[in-house]
């Protein structure tokens, strides 16, 4: 399917406004994605029409609220093809998920000897749920060293399976630092044949590509809105039914109970079990208009487009002169997201210098602070694109970049 | 106006006051978690009063620049004009228009030695 960027960006009003003397050129996406009107009106029209709580009221408002957040629901499990709605459980974010899943599975199936596996590609979130769980319960966290490419060595990966008792996998799908794109169908297949779980963090791969949870075999995949042109303070667990029904409850309160007596409460079915609460039922519709935006241009034609965009952005950075870029440094199996040093320029200074010339780009260490130990480096400077992005705002990225150098004088070194 | 004035790369390349001083009196390392910029102080401090100071660490121009003008200006001050200083005397004393986030990034030089000097008076 061909593509038509302008049609596109001019779904994406934020794009048109101005950075004082400079058009803005937006490449932070795997930081947070922007939103098109179509997501906005869908959330507008929940609080302009039929404002209301769902599952609890039987007037028409609270009817039309329930059935559209069902719509949403079920939009995302045929996003990702999960084989039932009741599969898809919705969270704040990513975060919120991996903790569901740490504190529930994790709490009730891990203890002395055994062992969750990650990657020193994970994003705190990934880290950070199993160490508080640590606390508790004394297994062990096993980190998977990287190539010096920023990948995972498979034969590593296997010869840590066969050697440890690892209960789950838990591992980024896309690294927001590198890009790097993990070959998580197969590393689930490994792990399965190893007696251990899968669990896929998505939330920088989703946006971007097919992802098929019954294709992968995962277990558990942890997706957020915000990444995905929806709204911020909506994400998604998906889980297989029979993991997700022998699990118990994460947060108590409304809407996650059968019923509730003085001395004890029973749990709903799935999915009301893991939401507890009045939900984020504009964000959910949100990230339902959001599902069907992309699905509308194809995911396939995105990926295609980033791809090519990405091949374009890789080669200019690689161009410049006293750049190191971390991660894969061609294209195959890995996203359009670039981490690099520039010699001379600390990360923080060259982001304010492109800010000054209306180029949005993340530094920092990016919730991956393992990983930038790991690279030794105290932070990076991040580009990242998506399909709103023109090869005329790397253009203009890569000239600022150039005048960062003058400022500091690089050249005259 | 862009934040990166000539002095402030000059500084940045030529930081004042740079290294380690072997008879520090205090030693205090400040950290910025959200960029990684990490500044230690050392002070020899004689009657109340610094009588010496050097720095030490990794940042950006902003956090460097600022460390720099901070440590030139509070040699041989006593100890409580030094405590009294207020972000406004650095970000004067920069010249510059800072936003929230790199405002941090200017402040944790001063962040370091009003640490530095608490941790001497106990």
């Amino acid at each position: 399917m061909s593509i038509d960027i302008s049609q596109i960006r001019s779904d994406f009003p934020i794009l048109s406004q101005q950075a004082g003397d400079y058009p803005l050129s937006y490449l932070d996406s795997t930081n947070t994605s922007l939103t098109p009107t179509q997501v906005t009106t869908a959330m507008d029209e929940y609080y302009n029409e039929y404002n209301a709580n769902v599952h609890r009221a039987v007037y028409h408002l609270s009817e039309k609220a329930t059935a559209k957040m069902d719509e949403a629901r079920g939009k995302i499990q045929h996003f990702i093809n999960a084989e039932l709605p009741e599969e898809v459980i919705f969270t704040r974010n990513g975060t919120e998920a991996i903790n569901l899943v740490a504190q529930t599975w994790g709490r009730e199936n891990l203890s002395k000897g055994d062992v969750v596996l990650l990657s020193m590609m994970e994003h705190h979130s990934n880290i950070v749920p199993w160490q508080l769980l640590q606390k508790d319960k004394e297994f062990e966290i096993v980190f998977l060293d990287l190539t010096d490419e920023g990948r995972i060595d498979l034969e590593h990966y296997q010869s840590v399976l066969q050697k440890k008792n690892v209960k789950i996998v838990s591992l980024v799908h896309q690294s927001n630092v590198l890009g790097t794109v993990n070959p998580i169908k197969e590393m689930a297949g490994i792990a399965h044949q190893n007696g251990s779980l899968f669990m896929a963090d998505a939330c920088q791969s989703v946006p971007h590509m097919k992802v098929d949870v019954q294709d992968l075999d995962a277990d558990f995949l942890v997706i957020t809105g915000h990444k995905m042109l929806g709204p911020t303070g909506i994400g998604v667990l998906y889980g297989k039914k029979n993991l997700l029904e022998n699990m118990p409850p994460f947060m108590g309160g409304g809407d996650m109970i059968r019923s509730v007596t003085c001395k004890e409460s029973t749990w709903n079915i799935l999915p009301y079990k893991f939401e507890a609460g009045t939900p984020n039922i504009a964000g959910a519709i949100g990230l339902g208009a959001a599902v069907e935006y992309l699905e509308k241009i194809e995911m396939e034609t995105i990926h295609n487009y980033e791809k090519k965009l990405g091949e374009y952005a890789l080669s200019k950075l690689k161009s410049v002169k006293g750049l190191k870029l971390f991660g894969p440094q061609e294209m195959n199996e890995r996203g359009a997201t670039y981490s690099f040093s520039l010699q001379g320029i600390h990360p923080h200074d060259l982001a304010s210098i492109l800010s000054e010339r209306g180029v949005c780009i993340r530094a920092g260490h990016h919730c991956a602070q393992p990983l930038m130990d790991r690279l030794k480096v105290p932070a990076t400077a991040r580009v990242s694109l998506y399909i709103y992005n023109t090869q005329e705002e790397i253009d203009r990225m890569i000239k600022s970049i150039e005048e960062a150098k003058k400022i500091f004088k690089l050249d005259e070194e | 106006m862009s934040i990166y004035m000539e002095n402030i790369i000059d500084l940045y390349k030529n930081p004042l006051n740079h290294g380690k001083l072997k008879d520090a009196t205090i030693t205090h390392r400040a950290y910025n978690p959200l960029c990684g910029d990490d500044i230690t102080v050392d002070l020899i401090v004689e009657d109340d009063k610094i009588k010496d100071v050097r720095h030490r660490g990794v940042g950006c121009a902003i956090s460097q620049a600022a460390v720099s003008m901070l440590t030139e200006n509070i040699k041989g001050e006593g100890l409580a004009g030094v405590m009294g200083m207020k972000k406004e005397e650095v970000i004067d004393m920069l010249g510059i228009e800072l936003g929230p986030v790199r405002l941090k990034c200017a402040l944790l030089g001063l962040e370091s030695i009003h640490e530095a000097i608490i941790s001497y008076r106990k």
